[in-house]
């Protein structure tokens, strides 16, 4: 029997007191890739909010458990200790924080082991080439002035150097070009291990060709109303949403 | 982290010390004590004559908790100037160690000076630097040295003590600071570094930097400033005159980091030739109230100011901020950046001035200042005056002020660092720009500062 790493109860939550989340049971099993598709507005993002932690989003009823612990009310940063990460939709920008430094500090603080400069510097020049992103980016400061796709390579360069156990994807496609996209999803495939697991939102299926999709949900208006494997993806791209819901109804 | 590092003070062995307050009696006192020559004695009693008859500055941050009667204007600590760190006192030489300037001299200086209270007690400069001609001395060697009458020529000329009271205070009772010279053509490769500890209680500082800089030479003289805290009320009223000849360069680098008990009311002005540049780079932490606006006088033609400053208000302080320029020359440009950080309700007040002279044709100047507020009680406020006079000049003004965003955090706490992490990350971040105009010693110390105010440890 597979191993339980992710457990999502009856999970309700607000944002800005405007019910989002109603109802959300999920299991997300140690090495699993599970897929998150939708209609927009349906809470795909709130979800991965929750999971991560974001206090702009207030979970009010249900449970969130990681590794068999209720997390529900930890703080973002007890859960990337945990071994949970989130790749933005937006990620933020940090002026004076070269990419290289951020990362290092990372690291050091979730693992609690001394970072070696240099080798951390080749570890990541060689992630970031793998990445087809410019190693000069390293020395950048965090995400200033990086163009929509470099933003979007960057999460998952984050993604391969922190090496959580848990990772969620959120639109990390959307925005890139054809050929950033194959470079992505390559890097998605480098990460994944038995070990860990991954949850992506998409609209684009192109990302998920290379992966070895093991569950896919359709999550609408705040609930998760159908759940299937791999195939899921080719129908929903023949026929969108609308038959889906119906049925839900 | 915690705050032992500046906070730490030993007790004081004074040799002499005058009584508090200000009478002609304890400056004529000072002044014998010092050996002044005659011209010396008679300037201190002059400025104290400006001194009484100045009104206290009431456009900035309140100066009511300064009383000047408590305040003790000299203190000799209990040796003589030495040159080699062995032969300074225990206690002194402990200070200094534990502020890191005797290691700093061997790994990246020059020369260095070590100020402790009212007096130079260390003074050193490296032989292949003293070989190129250059001078480092303290001031009171200088005014019986060589270059006297340079330094008679110069003393106050740039910083008059009409200029504004606490310049006539300094006139009257300055003590200690640095005399640098460095010949024409010299460039001295690695910096100076003055260190001014004010360890007594209760007690002013008041040296007297005094920089000339000949024409096509080069210098880096950076200044550091600390004190322990204790609950009387210290001034620092010292005053730094720069003097930047023809094609010359000046880079004048300070961490000032005062106590919150320190009322720092410093004044600092360069004057500059043709194609010479002065530039400026600032740290201003600690203290409970500061007036500070570095000034530079853009005499030459072609000549160039850059002033890029930081400064960190806190809980209980009012830290009034700037720069200065007065553009004379033809061609001369001047660019100002500045970074301000407030938190837990310290003030942050941005007050600058350019003034374009009529003759001034073609200056160019650019000033620029953002603020980070960390909290809503925290104030950030700017004053920019400009002042131009003639149509042929381009000014630019652009002020930000921000706060750090929720989502910022956010993002920073997904990838594992605390909150308190995360905040000091993008403070650090905010400072960056200034911290990599320092050198390294000095930009991780700037950085542990303010790590250390973002733990709000400090006090």
């Amino acid at each position: 029997m597979s191993e339980e790493l992710l457990r999502v109860e009856n999970l309700h939550a607000d944002v800005e007191e405007k019910e989002i989340l109603k109802g959300i049971n999920l299991v997300v099993n140690k090495g699993e890739t599970h897929v998150l598709m939708g209609p927009n507005g349906a809470g795909k993002s709130t979800l991965d909010n929750c999971i991560m932690g974001n206090p702009e989003y207030k979970v009010t009823e249900g449970k969130i458990l990681f590794g068999g612990e209720d997390i529900t009310r930890l703080k973002a940063d007890a859960r990337a200790r945990k071994g949970i990460f989130m790749s933005f939709q937006a990620p933020q920008e940090v002026p004076g924080v070269t990419m290289e430094d951020f990362l290092r500090v990372c690291k050091k603080n979730l693992t609690g082991e001394n970072i070696r400069y240099f080798a951390f510097h080749k570890e990541l020049a060689a992630t970031m080439k793998a990445l087809d992103m410019d190693d000069s980016y390293a020395s950048r400061y965090l995400n200033v002035g990086f163009s929509g796709g470099e933003k979007k390579k960057a999460e998952i360069v984050q993604m391969l150097t922190l090496n959580p156990t848990f990772a969620m994807l959120d639109e990390t496609d959307s925005g890139l070009d054809v050929d950033a996209v194959r470079v992505v999803s390559e890097g998605i495939r480098r990460f994944k291990t038995d070990e860990n697991s991954l949850l992506i939102i998409t609209h684009n299926t192109k990302i998920l060709e290379d992966l070895k999709v093991d569950f896919v949900h359709v999550l609408y208006d705040g609930k998760i109303i159908k759940t299937g494997g791999p195939e899921l993806v080719d129908y929903i791209n023949e026929n969108g949403f609308a038959e889906l819901i119906r049925e839900g109804e | 982290m915690n705050s032992s590092i500046y906070d730490f003070r030993y007790e004081t062995h004074a040799s002499f010390e005058t009584d508090a307050g200000l009478t002609p009696e304890i400056v004529e006192q000072i002044s014998k004590e010092k050996n002044d020559p005659d011209w010396m004695r008679e300037f201190r009693l002059k400025s104290l004559e400006i001194y009484q008859k100045t009104a206290v500055p009431n456009w900035g941050p309140p100066l009511d908790g300064l009383n000047m009667d408590q305040i003790i204007t000299y203190v000799r600590p209990d040796t003589p100037m030495r040159g080699k760190w062995s032969e300074v006192p225990d206690d002194i030489k402990n200070t200094f160690e534990r502020l890191g300037i005797p290691d700093a001299e061997q790994k990246s200086l020059a020369g260095v000076g070590a100020q402790y209270d009212s007096e130079v007690v260390y003074h050193n400069v490296k032989d292949e630097v003293a070989r190129q001609g250059v001078v480092y001395t303290d001031m009171e060697s200088a005014l019986r040295g060589p270059y006297a009458d340079l330094v008679k020529e110069k003393f106050m000329h740039l910083v008059p003590p009409t200029d504004h009271k606490f310049a006539a205070l300094h006139g009257a009772v300055w003590s200690g600071g640095s005399f640098v010279y460095v010949p024409a053509g010299v460039h001295v490769d690695i910096p100076l570094q003055s260190y001014f500890r004010l360890n007594a209680a209760g007690a002013g500082q008041f040296e007297h930097t005094l920089i000339i800089v000949e024409p096509g030479a080069y210098l880096h003289f950076i200044e550091g400033c600390s004190a322990p805290k204790y609950n009387v009320a210290n001034l620092h009223a010292g005053c730094v005159e720069l003097y930047v000849g023809k094609g010359a360069r000046l880079r004048y680098s300070t961490i000032e980091n005062w106590s919150k008990n320190m009322y720092n009311l410093n004044t600092k002005r360069a004057l500059v030739e043709d194609d010479g540049i002065m530039e400026w780079v600032s740290g201003s932490f600690g203290s409970h109230i500061s007036y500070l606006y570095p000034m530079t006088i853009l005499k030459g033609n072609n000549s160039h100011m850059d002033f890029t400053g930081i400064t960190f208000a806190g809980k209980t302080q009012a830290l009034d901020t700037g720069a200065k320029v007065v553009h004379n020359g033809r061609n001369t440009s001047s660019h100002i950046s500045t970074k301000s950080i407030s938190k837990d309700g310290g003030i942050c007040v941005y007050r600058s001035e350019v003034i374009i002279g009529k003759d001034a044709i073609g200056a160019k100047s650019s000033v620029n200042c953002d603020s980070l507020m960390l909290d809503s009680k925290s104030r950030s406020d700017t004053i920019p005056a400009m002042d131009v006079r003639n149509a042929d000049s381009d000014v630019g003004h652009e002020a930000k002020i921000g706060r750090i965003s929720d989502e910022a955090i956010f993002y920073l706490m997904s990838r594992g660092l605390s909150e308190e992490d995360a905040r000091a990350m993008i403070v650090s971040g905010f400072a960056e720009p200034v911290a990599k105009e320092l050198p390294l010693e000095y930009a991780v110390e700037m950085n542990n500062l303010i790590k250390l105010e973002m733990d709000g440890s400090t006090f």
